[in-house]
């Protein structure tokens, strides 16, 4: 390629690309369009936490805090014996720690941990970046629903499990 | 001349000149932006960005005025001034439109408008100089060899036009005007426009204050004001040479109903090719020194030659 053509080429290029749409997202006025499984933040579903901590025993780098005690249930049945259940108390993430490895997302047996795309929680002091049980549950309303399965793929665990429980009372 | 005359005189070139480089920066922000895919300054005064170089300024006038202790204080104060002022004396001789619409009719026009244009150069040697920094003084010296190879095209292509006019005069240049010597005098226009480029250290001819290469050449040292008079001068330099340009080879004012929309015709001449600055700064990469120097020598100033023997001959068939 000669000299001449590559100037003009260079010339040719950047002005196209003027008549062009900028591709700029002016962020705080347009939200950015996040895929379904961005990895923003850490939601709890308390509800379904058994204070089991495997999330903060696997965590890396042990930033997730749990406390909890123990209350005492009545027997279901008159003359049974009294069951013990685990209450949570305090539930944090310090995300000032957090490495978005997920790891307690995938190890949680009880669907309580979730990813959020939520991304706007910034913090002044890095104290302030843990944070509590009341704030990762909010951020549950901000989890997105799951995305569909792909075409032909393999029913979902719990689909097939109930199905198999349905043949089984059947027959 | 009365005195009210010559006060709006004056006071219209300090407008244009405190106006029209802002006004090409400002350009500048917004069609490299866009050239790059992005949108440039978006917030700053609400619409567009309008007031990013107001902010800009505003900034660096809060800025701390350093001068390094090795410096030579007196040289190194000075310098932005030199850097900046000559393109303000510039401005008085460049004609904006018919009937004496120029800040000054000067005779020697071109002469008197080269001149001026060479002693802003000084201002970066004389910065380079005096900062005691190895980078400036490199700056520096690249600067000075620049200087000295453009000058001769700038001059040669410059020296064709008034062949061609048979005038020094910028107002005589463009009252003897036709449309002809467009296409007549146009490798001396792309030798003018060219070694002007490189006079005012702009890419692709950016070589002396190459951040990659020399932190920022002459201006490392500097800071706050001083630093923004040389960025100041730069786009002053822009509006200079493209008006220069639009004046000696795109026929100025001249256009249709030039007798009230001359000045329109000048402003917009000297746009466009501000413009084609900004675009030669987003399309092609920095020459290496030594590759200016070739540049220089082998190609504008050979063209030059070319262009000035052309001018003579068209000059004597014709008359």
């Amino acid at each position: 390629m000669s000299l001449g053509s590559g100037l003009a080429k260079g010339l040719a290029v950047t002005f196209r690309t003027m008549t062009r749409r900028a591709v700029t997202q002016q962020y705080p006025e347009t939200q950015p369009l996040l895929p379904p499984r961005s990895r923003g933040v850490i939601a709890l579903f308390e509800e379904n936490c058994t204070v089991c901590m495997l999330c903060a025993r696997e965590c890396p780098d042990w930033c997730i805090y749990i406390d909890s005690h123990k209350e005492t249930v009545p027997p279901a049945a008159p003359g049974g014996r009294e069951r013990s259940r685990n209450v949570l108390d305090r539930f944090a993430i310090d995300f000032a720690l957090c490495m978005y490895c997920g790891i307690c997302i995938e190890v949680c047996p009880f669907d309580a941990l979730f990813w959020s795309p939520e991304f706007e929680y910034a913090e002044t002091d890095i104290h302030e970046l843990t944070h509590e049980r009341d704030r990762l549950r909010a951020w549950m309303w901000t989890v997105p629903e799951p995305p569909p399965l792909d075409p032909a793929a393999e029913e979902p665990k719990e689909i097939a499990a109930a199905t198999k429980a349905a043949e089984r009372e059947g027959s | 001349m009365d005195v009210a005359d010559v006060a709006v005189r004056l006071l219209a070139v300090l407008l244009a000149f405190l106006l029209l480089p802002l006004l090409v920066g400002q350009g500048e922000h917004k069609v490299m932006a866009h050239m790059q895919g992005r949108v440039g300054p978006m917030h700053a005064g609400g619409f567009h960005g309008w007031a990013q170089l107001v902010a800009d300024g505003v900034k660096f006038v809060q800025k701390e005025d350093t001068i390094p202790a090795g410096a030579d204080r007196r040289i190194f104060q000075l310098a932005p001034a030199v850097a900046l002022i000559p393109y303000l004396v510039v401005i008085v001789a460049i004609p904006l439109g018919p009937d004496g619409m120029v800040g000054q009719v000067l005779d020697a026009g071109i002469f008197f408008v080269l001149a001026v244009l060479g002693v802003g150069v000084l201002g970066s040697l004389m910065a380079g100089w005096a900062s005691a920094n190895k980078y400036s003084l490199l700056g520096g010296l690249r600067t000075a060899a620049q200087l000295m190879a453009y000058e001769l095209p700038l001059l040669l292509s410059a020296a064709s036009v008034a062949m061609a006019a048979g005038t020094l005069s910028l107002t005589g240049i463009l009252g003897a005007f036709e449309w002809w010597w467009v296409p007549w005098q146009l490798i001396g226009g792309l030798v003018f426009f060219t070694a002007g480029l490189a006079e005012l250290q702009r890419p692709p001819f950016d070589a002396p204050i190459a951040p990659e290469e020399i932190v920022f050449g002459a201006y490392t040292e500097y800071s706050g004001l001083r630093f923004a008079f040389f960025l100041l001068a730069e786009y002053a330099g822009i509006v200079v040479v493209s008006a220069l340009t639009a004046v000696l080879f795109l026929g100025g004012w001249h256009g249709p109903f030039a007798d009230q929309l001359g000045w329109l015709w000048m402003l917009l001449k000297t746009a466009a090719l501000c413009f084609v600055v900004i675009w030669a700064r987003v399309a092609w990469p920095r020459l290496r020194a030594d590759q200016i120097q070739q540049f220089a020598w082998t190609v504008l100033v050979p063209l030059a030659l070319a262009q000035i023997a052309l001018t003579g001959v068209v000059k004597v068939v014709t008359s």
